[in-house]
């Protein structure tokens, strides 16, 4: 079963991201490893989009495409109507890894400030920058504090902080809370919700978590490996206004249902090789 | 804390005091009973034991006589008479700061080359590995003949010596340092957009100062060894390695001994102090348990 995106309905503004027939293979000492095969996928202005499906599938590669920190083999993809390239020297995306990887020997205001210094703002617009993201992630007051002295998920938002400081339009989070207990992830989907809301980007979201896939995203792409492509596209229907019970739900267990088949099918795939 | 580790210096202390005063009587014995017997003099055994210990000239001095030349040598002379052991300490010091700061230097620079360009870390490498494998002992005479006769003597030949030996720890501490950063720390630099140059001020040198604070401790102690070593060919003219020299023509036991204490008690010293200020960086540098 392969579905490609679902065509857009809004014909006038171009996708912010736009991948057609993308492939990425590997060359490893153990032979090639097809990471992508033929991924067609438009991403909207105001998105969120989460990709999910067991490791291998080629999520965190594709999202590292977008970034322009792996080269695609084949195909083509655009980011903000131009090369990943191009959108990384604009600093189009803020990219939120797996780990906090914030510097140690950086309280965490500086952590924030790192992008605004390298690229170039003032110095008091540094400081006013920082302030406001770790606003944004509840960080307020903890600027003058050095990573170790936080807890994981304190410093997995100064991170998110890190990615927000310069404003990018583009949000891409590699499975960000995928090292956090059950309860702190809950409340960091609660807050990226909001943030979301707030701010109007687009969030490239990685996860290996179906409830936190169907809470968080407008769409769902369910991704299976070996080749890693894309075996569903499930555009949801929650609506944007989303409380954490919203979970039991029978509108949100349905998409949670189909997400669930779209990965079955995946592996029944793998299994009849 | 500190009585914690005072117990342990002791005691060990202790058994190297006892060893040593064994090792006193034991090896000075033959030579002692000698000369009492060419003096035709009989001396009980206790008595021969005292003798052993008060030699003009033993085989191996007593802990005592060598603390006593230290205290006159140090305390009872003026620091800059030609006979005080800090005039000559304070010669082989200054040669080896000045070593160990050009080694140290050399090594950061040779590190940052290695790791920016592919074509000397290719190159470089087994040349600096190369270096090392050459006994100091044979070399040092030559670096200090050449200098000479060209017109450079005193200090630096030494000092040269020293950075000889000092850059290479530094080298290869640093090389490792500056490669230390993780991929997802280089990664989130890339997004950024960041330069060369950027990502060398604000992750790598960072993130390779507490190798190289590592590699500076054994580089600021071997700088020491070079600059004594550098002191023997020239005729030994000033510094502890002056005084080995000097001492071992002249079977001075107890001053080879001072002057062996004097350079350990000053290598001792560098290498805390390296230690104290790389304890005030991490400090400085958020980290979390601090060491000297």
């Amino acid at each position: 079963m392969r579905t490609s995106a679902p065509k857009s309905f809004n014909l006038t503004a171009p996708p912010v991201i736009s991948a057609q027939n993308l492939d990425l293979v590997f060359k490893t000492s153990d032979g090639d490893v097809h990471a992508l095969s033929d991924v067609n996928l438009d991403i909207q202005k105001g998105d969120f989009v989460s990709f999910i499906g067991p490791s291998g599938c080629g999520k965190t590669t594709f999202l590292r495409v977008i970034a322009d920190l792996e080269q695609p083999t084949r195909g083509s993809i655009t980011v903000q109507g131009t090369t990943p390239h191009k959108a990384r020297l604009d600093r189009a995306y803020g990219y939120v890894f797996q780990q906090p990887a914030l510097y140690p020997w950086r309280k965490i205001e500086d952590n924030v400030t790192l992008p605004l210094e390298i690229m170039g703002y003032t110095t008091a617009e540094q400081r006013e920058r920082a302030a406001k993201a770790l606003e944004l992630v509840d960080l307020a007051g903890f600027g003058k504090k050095f990573p170790w002295q936080l807890s994981g998920g304190m410093q997995q938002r100064a991170s998110i902080a890190r990615a927000l400081a310069f404003d990018a339009d583009i949000l891409l989070m590699d499975e960000p809370f995928g090292a956090l207990d059950e309860i702190v992830r809950d409340h960091l989907n609660e807050q990226l919700l909001a943030l979301w809301a707030r701010t109007e980007k687009t969030i490239c979201f990685v996860t290996h978590s179906i409830p936190e896939a169907v809470y968080l995203s407008t769409r769902i792409v369910v991704m299976s490996p070996r080749p890693g492509r894309v075996t569903d596209a499930i555009e949801s229907t929650l609506p944007k206004e989303r409380p954490l019970d919203i979970r039991e739900t029978p509108e949100f267990l349905e998409i949670a249902q189909r997400v669930r088949d779209g990965l079955r099918t995946g592996h029944a795939y793998e299994e009849g090789v | 804390m500190i009585k914690r580790s005072v117990l342990p210096i002791l005691t060990v202390l202790g058994i190297i005091l006892t060893v040593w005063y064994a090792g006193t009587v034991g090896m000075n014995w033959r030579v002692e009973s000698e000369r009492l017997e060419r003096m035709g003099l009989e001396r009980t055994t206790m008595e021969m034991v005292e003798l052993t210990m008060s030699m003009e000239r033993p085989i191996l001095p007593a802990p005592h006589q060598v603390w006593a030349e230290i205290q006159s040598s140090v305390f009872e002379r003026s620091p800059t008479s030609r006979r005080s052991l800090v005039y000559h300490a304070w010669i082989t010091l200054s040669s080896t700061l000045v070593g160990f700061a050009m080694g140290t230097l050399l090594g950061v620079l040779l590190a940052v080359g290695i790791v920016h360009s592919r074509v000397l870390d290719k190159s470089l490498l087994p040349w600096i590995i190369a270096s090392q494998t050459i006994p100091i002992l044979a070399i040092a005479p030559m670096i200090i003949i050449v200098f000479n006769t060209v017109g450079v003597t005193g200090l630096l030949p030494k000092a040269f010596i020293s950075t000889y030996l000092a850059f290479f720890p530094v080298a290869i501490g640093m090389t490792k340092g500056l490669r230390s950063p993780e991929a997802m720390h280089l990664d989130l630099m890339h997004t950024y957009n960041a330069s060369r140059s950027e990502i060398f001020w604000k992750l790598r040198l960072p993130s390779s100062l507490p190798y190289l604070l590592a590699s500076m401790k054994i580089a600021v102690a071997i700088a020491l060894v070079g600059a004594i070593v550098g002191e023997l060919p020239t005729g030994a003219v000033a510094g502890l390695g002056a005084r080995l020299l000097s001492g071992s023509y002249y079977g001075q036991t107890i001053q080879i001994w001072s002057a062996l204490f004097m350079a350990a008690f000053m290598s001792a010293l560098l290498v805390y102090s390296i230690g104290w200020i790389g304890a005030w960086v991490n400090k400085r540098m958020g980290a979390r348990d601090v060491h000297v």
